[in-house]
């Protein structure tokens, strides 16, 4: 049992180092990458939390996190990334350090936050849960960071992956429809992020999302 | 007062100094081995340093006495870090002069001098050189520091002694600060030792060079000290690496029967190390120098977030 | 040891009384010295005395001027009167020669600056260390302006009173607080009275501001960087060196002897507004390129992490820690001590090289150590100190201060621990760039070639100067290789303000520093430099018996490129240029980039305070507008005047008829 927990503890220290390297890379097929070990390290915590615990329907969602965030996800958004042509870096608003820095505050916060919440809960995996918001914090600031629209994406999924982690972290996961529900509307989801871009792309021959800055009402 | 500790500490010492210039053979063997190029051999550092030992020194007009003394500070900075670094034993007689803290306090006080004395004689180069260390170092000396304090809190002890034994010989425990304390010091390591996203030991570019700027007015016995002190200084690194996040098979203090063993893992762990540095060098390009702050920040961040993710999960299980 | 008192009373009447006398004044400096040491070993030996004071029959009706000597006024005492002999000394050398207007007034003036610091030091009552204070800041304030022909001196010194006189309010009305509940001036019925929480953090927050005014603390700090360079450098090392002390001093003598109830909102503040103002220092520093606003802002540094070790000392004794309360206030006071001398040595050398060159300017320098040997060589001495590295006497608090940080996951407040990972964060950065800027320091001044022909006519310091310089690199060396002496000599303020001391952990081997134990942490900076001297001398004799040492002189190698100019190597803009791009958003930088066809081009870029623009530059606007509703009162007619009176003499009666 202790064992596990530490196993978890280390898999939740790993996904945060993971969600800083997301942070704090410049090109997107690495930052797909990364997308793909975050949903490695995500299979490994559930399939750990299920086997300490017993919880038989985490054996189910890990699967799930498997195939569709391992390898249907990062597929489509790698043949995004090469139909598109989108190579070398993304332009980012703030320098990588004053973000990095932005992080670490959130990291504090999302803990302090954290912290009553993961009283209640009587998991074996609370502590993990400062993390796991802290996930979802740093993935949404580094949608807020970048220019390219596809980065928005990895960022949305990413922090789709971090509600994830804390629901098996403080409740051994959600009921297995929801699961499910929520497996196929990113699914979905990506694909229709997937035409839009096209569709972005043909109107206004780039993918800067600054250029959706002329849409408003004038 | 016993003879053997300090025997050992002595044999300990000499060997780490005179293996030095081994394991830059290695690594650059390693090197050309993942790029296609014949290797040059193992002993090849060696017989560059004899060569430069036995030519004259040559010095420049204005080259004040400092410029002299610099070679024979850092070499003598660097056998002091590495008998503190325990390499096959712990517990050895000068391991209490200097902690973790003073051990990065030393590394410091041979780059400032290192770094002045590239200044000294008024090159370009050389105070190009000497600045962009200063940089580099202002920024990966503190990373250095704060990886060394995760291990640190975690043995309550900035004493590197009591950390090895605290972290081998406990039982097994996963440390969540520990992978980022890693991925922390292999970046530093890079850039302290002038390795290849920072900088490029194999170039005299003059416009990317980093330490080799710094050397550039030394010659004959001074550049063969200040080669030498270099690889002493990858050996330092290496070592430091091993004891904190490798630290198994290394003997205790007193038993000397595990030396031999320890030796050997050593040799082993170090050998293996090389060659991962070459994979590492290999894949990697070098960064421009604007970006060289920006890696070492997310070192140094990454050092922070460890230490705070000790600090949190440790009061969470 | 009372005699100290009168002591320096009678110094002070001595600069009084012959201070006018032009002839003979430079030779009264070596006896001002040997006056200063001997205060420093008085002060030594009181630092293991019982307090003791003594009520003198001067001041006002009622309220006689107490004067006390325990262990904290000592210690500072003592900083005092280190400092001062080496700077003394050198004095004797700098006002050799017409620098200032008045050799005689100057001296006047110098002496009053150190007794007035002495009393300070010694008050044991409101009135009379106001009166103290006020005149240590006027006297400094002279001898700032003492060069009051530049129109930018008088700015700075202005600008100087200013600050000095907002904080001396503040601090009037922290007293104002204090007597209010003790109901008097004197600080021994301050220290009986217990203060209701509320009103101890307001007083707290009065002193902090109000000596924080004095030391630099961000935000106060903008007179500094002015005042400092802009006095004679025997007065900047006094200022830098020991002034921004007696700022300690009074907060640490408000914070945990007259108020003896810390919280650690205290502590957690002072923490937090020490850690920024040392990196703010640092920054600033790495971009000036005035070598003696360098050094300035090199002070905003130390005594943020002075202020910072304070605050941690607070917090760890709020929680009740004493232990680890006395390790911080240890490594705090240690550093007061260390920086005193190394910012006094390097502020005396910065003089040396003006006296030698008249350049201050680090664009003019370059290659003195050459010409001035004896200058370069001591420097290197502080400069190795302040940029805290081992085994001079900077590391050694520095390393203090890590270990106390260290520790700290031992508090009981969760919140607490998480601020302090990124408290030590910035601490190891403020302490990892003061290196980078004293190689700047060091390299630019000294090292290279001159970069003007004019330098090649430097001489070096003469006898009294050198004197000085070593006296003070010498206690750079002693400190840094035998902390264990000092420290435990220190241990006795920790006793004397917290209750405990360190006690046992230092009463072990003379060799070796442990705060702890020996498991937790040892340090032994004698042995460290004997094992690298001895490698270092091993090496060389191996070297020199193995390899006949042949050398040949030679042109600069610099790959091969054939003409090289002084005026090729890195100036100190271009020094500085790397951390103004890191940290751009901190500074208000402006630049003219040359037109790429300009024959003739000039670069120039003026890095300024944001802080100055911000915050005061809108108060003074705020100020102006203020007087300026004010002056139209101001008529000039004896009619209005009158009016205004007679307005205000029926608006009283009123309020006493109502």
């Amino acid at each position: 049992m202790i064992v596990t927990a530490q196993a978890i503890n280390f898999i939740a220290a790993l996904l945060l180092l993971v969600a800083f390297a997301m942070l704090s890379q410049r090109r997107i097929r690495a930052l797909v990458n990364l997308f793909a070990v975050q949903g490695v390290l995500l299979t490994a915590s559930t399939l750990l939390t299920a086997s300490g615990t017993g919880q038989t329907h985490l054996y189910y969602s890990a699967a799930l996190t498997l195939i569709l965030k391992v390898f249907v996800l990062p597929l489509i958004l790698h043949r995004l990334v090469r139909r598109l042509q989108l190579t070398g870096d993304v332009e980012m608003l703030i320098n990588t350090a004053t973000t990095m820095l932005v992080g670490i505050v959130l990291v504090i916060v999302a803990f302090n936050l954290a912290l009553p919440i993961s009283e209640f809960a009587g998991t074996i995996t609370r502590g993990t849960l400062g993390i796991a918001l802290a996930c979802v914090l740093l993935a949404f600031l580094m949608m807020i960071t970048r220019r390219k629209a596809v980065a928005q994406v990895i960022g949305f999924l990413s922090m789709e992956n971090g509600l994830f982690f804390a629901a098996t972290s403080i409740t051994y996961g959600m009921p297995m429809v929801v699961e499910l529900g929520i497996g196929l509307d990113v699914l979905v989801g990506t694909f229709v992020f997937g035409v839009f871009f096209f569709r972005i792309r043909e109107t206004f021959d780039s993918l800067d999302i600054h250029h959706l800055e002329r849409l408003r009402e004038r | 007062m016993p003879i053997l500790p300090f025997a050992s500490q002595f044999l300990e010492t000499l060997l780490a100094v005179l293996a030095a210039p081994l394991l830059i053979g290695w690594v650059n063997q390693c090197r050309a081995w993942l790029q296609n190029r014949s290797a040059p051999g193992l002993l090849q550092p060696y017989r560059v340093i004899r060569k430069l030992f036995r030519k004259e020194s040559v010095l420049a007009q204005n080259a004040s006495p400092l410029f002299r003394l610099t070679p024979y500070v850092v070499f003598g900075s660097m056998i002091l870090a590495v008998s503190i670094v325990p390499l096959v034993a712990t517990g050895l007689p000068l391991s209490p002069v200097a902690d973790v803290i003073a051990l990065v306090g030393l590394l410091a006080f041979a780059r400032v001098f290192m770094a002045l004395a590239a200044m000294d004689v008024g090159t370009a180069f050389g105070s190009l050189g000497a600045r962009r260390e200063m940089l580099v170092a202002a920024l990966a000396e503190p990373a250095l520091l704060m990886v060394f304090f995760m291990p640190s809190l975690i043995a309550q002890s900035t004493s590197l002694t009591t950390i090895v034994e605290t972290l081998a010989h406990r039982p097994f425990a996963l440390y969540p600060s520990l992978a980022f304390a890693a991925v922390a010091f292999v970046m530093v390591l890079l850039a302290e030792n002038a390795r290849i996203p920072i900088d490029n030991p194999a170039t005299h570019l003059e416009l990317t060079m980093i330490h080799e700027a710094m050397i550039l007015e030394y010659s004959g016995r001074h550049l063969a000290l200040m080669e030498w002190a270099h690889a002493l200084k990858l050996v330092i690194y290496f070592t430091i690496g091993i004891a904190l996040f490798l630290p198994w098979g290394i003997a205790e203090a007193g038993n000397w029967i595990a030396i031999p063993l320890a030796i050997v893992a050593l040799a082993v762990k170090l050998a293996v190390g090389g060659a991962a540095l070459a994979v590492l060098e290999s894949v990697s390009v070098k960064l421009r120098i604007f970006r060289a702050p920006e890696f070492l920040a997310t070192a140094f961040l990454l050092a922070v977030l460890g230490m705070l993710t000790h600090v949190l999960l440790g009061a969470g299980t | 040891m009372l005699g100290i008192v009168s002591f320096w009373l009678a110094l002070g009447v001595l600069g009084l009384s012959l201070g006018r006398e032009r002839d003979g004044v430079r030779l009264l400096y070596p006896a001002s010295a040997i006056a200063s040491g001997l205060v420093a070993w008085i002060a030594g030996h009181a630092l293991f005395l019982p307090p003791a004071s003594l009520v003198l029959p001067l001041g006002l009706p009622g309220l006689p001027f107490h004067l006390r000597l325990d262990s904290l006024s000592a210690f500072f005492l003592f900083v005092l009167g280190l400092a001062t002999t080496g700077v003394s000394l050198f004095a004797t050398g700098y006002f050799r020669t017409g620098a200032t207007a008045s050799p005689g007034l100057t001296f006047l003036q110098y002496h009053v600056f150190i007794a007035a610091m002495a009393l300070v030091m010694l008050a044991d009552d409101a009135y009379l260390f106001m009166v103290a204070w006020e005149t240590m800041a006027v006297s400094s304030y002279f001898l700032v302006t003492s060069d009051h022909r530049h129109e930018a001196i008088r700015g700075a010194g202005f600008l100087y009173l200013v600050v000095a006189h907002v904080g001396a309010i503040t601090l009037l009305l922290c007293f104002g607080v204090l007597q209010g509940f003790a109901g008097s001036y004197a600080f021994d019925a301050v220290r009986g009275v217990a203060i209701p929480p509320v009103w101890a953090s307001v007083a707290f927050a009065l002193a902090l501001a109000g000596f924080g005014a004095k030391a630099g603390f961000l935000p106060l700090h903008a007179w500094l960087p002015e005042a400092h360079p802009a006095a004679p450098s025997p007065v900047s090392a006094l200022m830098s060196g020991v002034m921004l002390k007696t700022a300690i001093y009074g907060l640490l003598r408000v914070s945990l002897d007259l108020l003896h109830t810390p919280s650690v909102a205290w502590g957690v503040s002072a923490l937090g507004i020490g850690l920024v103002t040392a990196l703010f220092g640092v920054m600033f520093a790495a971009v000036q390129t005035d070598m003696k606003r360098l050094l300035a802002y090199s002070s905003i540094e130390n005594i943020g992490i002075v202020l910072a070790g304070i605050g941690l000392a607070i917090v760890f004794h709020a929680y009740g820690m004493h232990a680890l309360a006395a390790l911080a206030l240890l490594a705090a006071l240690y550093h007061c001590l260390n920086h005193a001398i190394f910012k006094s040595l390097l502020f005396v050398s910065t003089g040396a090289v003006m006296h030698a060159t008249a350049q201050r300017s680090l664009g003019r320098l370059g290659g003195l150590i050459h010409r001035m040997p004896w200058v370069a060589w001591t420097a290197l001495v502080g400069t190795l100190s302040i940029a805290g590295l081992p085994p001079l006497n900077g590391f050694v608090s520095e390393w203090l201060l890590l270990q106390a940080f260290l520790l700290s996951p031992e508090l009981p407040n969760s919140y607490l621990r998480m601020l302090v990972p990124v408290a030590t964060a910035a601490l190891v950065l403020a302490a990892a760039f003061a290196g980078y800027v004293m190689v700047k320091f060091f390299g630019v001044v000294f090292l290279g070639q001159p970069r003007e022909p004019s330098l090649q006519d430097a001489h070096d310091a003469d006898r009294w100067q050198r004197a000085g310089m070593l006296f003070l690199a010498a206690w750079c060396v002693v400190l840094g290789v035998l902390p264990v002496f000092a420290l435990r000599a220190l241990d006795t303020v920790t006793a004397f303000l917290l209750g405990t001391g360190l006690g046992d952990a230092l009463s072990g081997d003379w060799l070796f520093v442990t705060p702890a134990t020996a498991e937790r942490a040892s340090y032994s900076p004698m042995l460290f430099l004997a094992v690298i001297v001895g490698a270092l001398a091993a090496v060389y004799l191996f070297v020199r018996v193995r390899y006949r040492m042949r050398t040949r002189r030679g042109a600069a190698w610099d790959c091969g490129f054939p003409a090289q100019t002084p005026r090729m190597q890195d100036t100190a803009e271009g020094f500085g240029q790397p951390i103004k791009q890191i940290f751009e958003p901190f500074f208000r930088i402006e630049r003219s980039m040359p037109d790429p066809f300009d024959t003739a081009p000039r670069y120039w870029s003026r890095t300024e305070d944001r802080l100055w623009y911000g915050l005061y530059l809108p108060v003074g606007r705020a100020v102006r507008w203020l007087s300026a509703l004010v002056a139209r009162l101001q008529h000039g007619r004896i009619q209005w005047y009158l009016i205004y009176s007679f307005v205000t003499l029926l608006a009283l009666l009123v309020l006493i008829r109502v």
